[in-house]
């Protein structure tokens, strides 16, 4: 996995709460068997119009939001789902970071598990990034994940982010999870010796 | 450090604590694995890529169940794509040695049926599925829950699941469910009123005299829509009824077997000094059918009631949200929802699709036909129920109603196979979502129970199973 640890980049605000990820990926893509490739199916049944042509009325296909890399977005994003297809087509399109003011727990968990860094800011401050977003061409927002902070060029804005300590270690550092649990190999086995009556149940029918 | 009074989730994860460690998560050991075709390939391609095996092939079971056809005899897949990832399931369970039940299997259905009818689903496992409604298992008084595919690679590789431990909230439910009340509308009713992001975070244990009376296909249907509430997991304790359900299923231990681990999880519940992160307290006596208006599950209204009007609402982004749910929903504020005409109804999905559900709505269309405006289809959750139903003749009441009658499978709960709503098409339906475009592009959901879709295939428009 890539590791983040400092970004720069240009803000697009999706100002709705609860994004699914129905929304997010719509079904019909979910098919693929690969990792890649996603991000033109991003948002698809709101980027597109019935007929397939791009609808220049959504927010992400406003030229002046080109290139963005950070989501501006509303409470509960992700929620539904498990499919890790959407982070997948947000990081294909490319998003690295996302603010929203709260997530859904698989779809938060899913971002860190691909690159995605997922920043929880209250309400009115998300609200204000948004503000910011659709009046300033070009909006870009800092982030430094070491000091956990996020500030804009003009460094009007500069606020502080919580994230748990491991998580933001294995950003960092681009840690892959199963090599990490595989170091604890030896507690596995205890574990299971343990509890002898582990085993075989799906096999004995 | 350990509590000395615990909860139901606290006990099953304490002992399944392979390493913990201060500001990590917790290392879990997962008691069975559930995988299907389509959060899977990305994880087994993972392990081939690393040179991983399937630590623990005996505890994982895979399952056809999303992209494959429904049609009688299906003996092929259309759709190119949907044929390779099926195909991709079979390869990789061949190559890992993972036992799979494909579409011709007798133990094929979807993947959260199945685990419960085949007594896989136990008390006081973990469960867990690339897939968000794992948590219908929690019935059993199990710790199930939905993960992504890195944690499906994680878990095949490793039979472990890092975790942050969340936090626990009881709801409990004050005094009995009304008649002509079902277990859909509990949890429907349960999400309007705690909302959709009501759980997040949080494990949530179903208490209350509610829910103990219900069937254990009940407690199913409202652990299933846990994840609507945005819960990590939902359970109930186990009792008397899960032991009689799981009483002699395919999987479930026999004889002494069976008695001593009867035992076990008969002792498997909180403490009574416990106490949870999070209690809230419904009161259900003023429960009724309900029928989702919008497009998320907490968009609810009682069968008696109306299309809330925006102009009503005091919270800026709550306003937006009910315009643009109408505006995609194609209904006007303040409308009956009794004067909403349906084109489709479908009975299925892993919320609804079980005997009881399927038995409840025979009675309703028995010895009536399907009005002449709807397309009406019952899927059935697997082949197992589906041979069951077969059996007491309910595919025959059905069929002789006008209704379509299916093989196993989701079907049109996402629409991943051929079966899915037209734009504009409105829907009566069992599933879950009535997320915009979840059952077809442009396809319009409203979720009901059984009793209630099948009471509207007869009449065209949502009516009150309870007049009926
Ligand atoms: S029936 Fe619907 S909700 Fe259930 S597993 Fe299948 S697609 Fe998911």
């Amino acid at each position: 996995m890539k590791a983040i640890n400092k970004h720069t980049g240009k803000t697009v605000p999706l100002d709705r709460v609860n994004i699914d990820t129905d929304q997010i990926i719509p079904k019909q893509f979910l098919k693929r068997i690969e990792r890649t490739g996603y991000g033109k199916y991003l948002f698809y049944d709101w980027r597109f119009n019935q007929d397939g042509s791009l609808n220049i009325e959504f927010i992400l296909n406003k030229d002046k939001y080109k290139n963005a890399s950070i989501l501006l977005t509303g409470e509960n994003f992700g929620s539904g789902s498990s499919r890790e297809h959407a982070p997948w087509a947000l990081n294909d399109y490319g998003f690295q970071i996302i603010i929203a003011p709260s997530f859904a727990d698989i779809f938060y968990n899913n971002c860190f598990q691909n690159g995605i860094l997922p920043i929880k800011l209250s309400k009115e401050k998300v609200k204000k990034l948004i503000g910011k977003s659709e009046k300033i061409n070009d909006f870009t927002l800092n982030i430094d994940l070491e000091s956990q902070r996020i500030w804009d060029t003009e460094e009007e804005i500069s606020e502080y982010f919580e994230i748990e300590k491991f998580r933001k270690h294995c950003l960092q550092n681009g840690l892959d999870d199963i090599g990490l649990t595989l170091e604890k190999e030896k507690e596995i086995k205890i574990f299971e010796s343990n509890r002898s009556n582990i085993g075989g149940i799906v096999k004995n029918n | 450090m350990s509590k000395i009074h615990k909860t139901l989730f606290e006990k099953i994860w304490e002992a399944h604590v392979v390493y913990e460690q201060k500001d990590q998560p917790s290392i879990l050991y997962v008691d069975l694995h559930m995988i299907h075709e389509v959060t899977s390939p990305q994880a087994f391609e993972g392990l081939r890529l690393a040179k991983r095996k399937v630590r623990r092939p005996d505890l994982t079971i895979a399952v056809a169940d999303h992209s494959i056809p429904t049609w009688i005899g299906r003996d092929s897949i259309s759709d190119p794509i949907a044929k390779q990832q099926v195909e991709t399931l079979s390869e990789n369970c061949e190559e890992f040695g993972v036992q799979l039940y494909d579409m011709y299997h007798k133990n094929q259905g979807i993947v959260h049926v199945i685990g419960p009818d085949l007594g896989l689903t136990q008390p006081g496992k973990i469960i867990v599925c690339g897939d968000s409604h794992t948590s219908t298992n929690g019935a059993f008084g199990s710790f199930a829950m939905g993960i992504g595919t890195s944690e499906v690679e994680h878990v095949l590789a490793t039979q472990t699941l890092r975790q942050f431990k969340p936090k626990t909230m009881n709801i409990h439910i004050k005094g009995s469910l009304p008649n002509g009340v079902t277990a859909k509308d509990l949890i429907l009713g349960i999400i309007k009123n705690i909302g959709i992001s009501g759980a997040v975070g949080h494990a949530i244990e179903y208490t209350g005299e509610a829910i103990t009376n219900l069937s254990m296909e009940g407690r199913m249907t409202v652990c299933n829509m846990s994840i609507e509430a945005g819960g990590r997991a939902g359970m109930i304790a186990p009792d008397m009824k899960t032991i009689k359900y799981l009483e002699g299923k395919a999987f479930s231990p026999k004889g002494k077997d069976f008695e001593k681990a009867k035992n076990s999880w008969l002792n498997l519940k909180t403490d009574e000094d416990a106490v949870y992160d999070k209690k809230i307290i419904i009161n259900s006596e003023n429960f009724e059918p309900f029928v989702t208006w919008g497009t998320n599950p907490g968009m609810v209204a009682p069968i008696t009631g109306k299309i809330p009007n925006p102009e009503n609402s005091t919270d800026a982004d709550e306003k937006i949200s009910i315009e643009k749910a109408l505006e995609y929903m194609g209904l006007k504020p303040d409308t009956k929802i009794e004067d909403i005409k349906i084109d489709r109804v479908f009975i299925g999905s892993c919320t609804n699709s079980r005997i009881e559900d399927l038995e409840s709505a025979a009675k309703i269309v028995e010895n009536k036909k399907v009005n002449s405006n709807v397309n009406a289809m019952v899927v059935p959750g697997s082949t197992l129920v589906k041979s069951i139903a077969e059996k007491k003749g309910l595919d025959k009441i059905f069929k002789d109603a006008g209704f379509e009658w299916r093989e196993a499978g989701c079907s049109m709960c996402l629409g991943m196979n051929p079966d899915i709503l037209q734009p504009q098409e409105r829907c009566a339906s069992t599933s879950n979502r009535n997320f915009e475009g979840r059952q077809g592009k442009g396809g319009r959901t409203h979720l009901v129970s059984p009793e209630m879709a099948a009471a509207a295939a007869i009449a065209g428009h949502f009516i009150d199973t309870r007049e009926i």
